[in-house]
């Protein structure tokens, strides 16, 4: 990735619903920041004081499990936002993160922007705009791996359906 | 085999109704509940079916059930055309045709129903989505994209699985990569070792960096997978009638004659399984039809 970070927020269509002194604003809170593989972000229980766009590589979810070590919830690719406990109290990781692929991000000093939102309500309501969607189609996407979308009895390309409930009654 | 071919039906009918049995020629366990067999006839050519149509297949005093197509069938090195079919033992039918051993009959009848008709997409980007045992059917999308390279775009595979074990056809990725399929896999639940993507399938659409405006979509997967994918890859871009999407019903007669496929205006043995979104979009949200 190159270009500043103020250009790059701009190009980036996550902060197209911003005005362009909304994205300078929050332009002056990021950092660009690159991740080797294999690198922790932040852990389980630590101090939400940050979050990311990640615009190139991916990112691991996980959450420690005694005895089964870390447990991979879920991938975050580019183009994801990571991190939103930031956003609430108390402010804590929920999950681990750890970069699964070299990785390019603008990392947002979380503190300082929601002192923005703070002093400027119309900041703070654009910004809970932009995250909001991310926290919705995260959950809907949760929601429907726990269908079990993939287990049996449903079986896409063998429409049995008729024997299967005909094995259920 | 031809003496136990039965009455006058042969595969060559618009409707046949009743089986000609095949041997299977070849067998293999794809997956702990998955098996991929090859059903072939040493005297009788075994007809062609397009990637999507599918066949009754008949275990043999046990009942029958449709099943797509997941080869394309062709021998090739002057053999035989062959019947593939991946089979997931989930009920009685299915678990009996999955236990049939090498040089065991299987009763077909086919082929059946409107296909990906994956020709139409030339000179386009093929955008292949598949969730769980619904990349079965779609293989012979790749299969065919393939042997025409030429034809089509960039060839873009997304699979999503169970856990990575339940991966199919997990020996055929890497060979698909080097002839040039750009394929990504997620799984909703990752396993020790596991190194790739955990997710919904549909987190795969925004880093495959599609082109919407020269892309052709088939998706196959359980119904949900493929309305949310399908809602996806419309809200990126791609017209409905480009998205193509294989339904499951109740399959029974193979010829529109009976009704059990009913789905609305369609009778999904004959006007589907493969059915653009544009039409399939409402009757995919209705409770019952």
């Amino acid at each position: 990735m190159t270009g500043t970070v103020a250009e790059r927020i701009s190009a980036h269509p996550f902060f197209g619903p911003l005005t362009g002194e909304q994205r300078a604003a929050l332009a002056a809170d990021g950092t660009a920041v690159r991740f080797a593989a294999g690198e922790r972000l932040f852990e389980e229980g630590g101090d939400a004081d940050r979050f990311w766009l990640i615009e190139d590589g991916s990112v691991t979810l996980d959450i420690r499990v005694p005895g089964r070590g870390d447990q991979v919830i879920e991938t975050l690719a580019g183009g994801a936002v990571l991190g939103w406990s930031w956003l609430y109290p108390p402010q804590r990781w929920q999950f681990g993160a750890v970069a699964r692929l070299a990785t390019t991000a603008i990392e947002f000093d979380a503190r300082a922007v929601l002192r923005r939102c703070d002093a400027d309500p119309a900041f703070g309501y654009a910004a809970l705009r932009l995250f909001t969607p991310v926290i919705s189609e995260r959950l809907q996407a949760t929601r429907l791996r726990l269908l079990d979308l993939y287990g049996a009895p449903s079986q896409p390309g063998y429409r049995e359906t008729r024997e299967t409930k005909a094995e259920q009654r | 085999m031809t003496g136990q071919r039965t009455a006058t039906a042969t595969l060559a009918d618009p409707a046949p109704a009743v089986p000609c049995l095949y041997r299977v020629a070849s067998r293999r366990e794809d997956t702990s509940d998955t098996v991929t067999v090859e059903l072939a006839d040493p005297d009788v050519p075994v007809p062609a079916f397009a990637p999507g149509q599918f066949a009754m297949l008949t275990a043999l005093g046990v009942g029958e059930v449709p099943v797509s197509v997941s080869g394309l069938g062709d021998g090739g090195g002057g053999r035989a055309r062959r019947l593939e079919h991946t089979l997931r033992a989930v009920g009685a039918v299915t678990r009996a045709l999955c236990a049939v051993q090498p040089g065991g009959l299987i009763g077909v009848r086919g082929p059946f129903g409107a296909g990906w008709d994956v020709p139409s997409a030339a000179g386009r980007d093929l955008v292949i989505v598949a969730g769980g045992i619904g990349l079965a059917p779609l293989r012979p999308v790749v299969l065919t994209a393939l042997a025409h390279r030429s034809r089509y775009g960039r060839i873009v595979l997304l699979a999503g699985a169970r856990t990575p074990a339940d991966l199919l056809y997990a020996g055929d990725l890497d060979p698909w990569r080097r002839a040039g399929v750009e394929v990504a896999v997620t799984v909703d639940r990752a396993e020790r070792g596991w190194s790739g993507e955990v997710g919904l399938v549909t987190a795969l659409i925004s880093p495959a960096g599609l082109a919407p405006g020269n892309s052709v979509a088939f998706v196959c997967g359980p119904d949900i997978m493929m309305r949310v994918t399908a809602d996806a890859l419309a809200a990126l871009g791609i017209p409905a009638d480009r998205i193509r999407v294989s339904l499951e019903r109740n399959m029974r007669c193979g010829a529109a004659w009976c009704g059990h496929c009913q789905l609305g205006p369609l009778l999904l043995c004959r006007d589907g399984p493969v059915v653009g979104y544009d039409r399939a979009a409402a009757l995919m949200r209705v409770r019952e039809l």
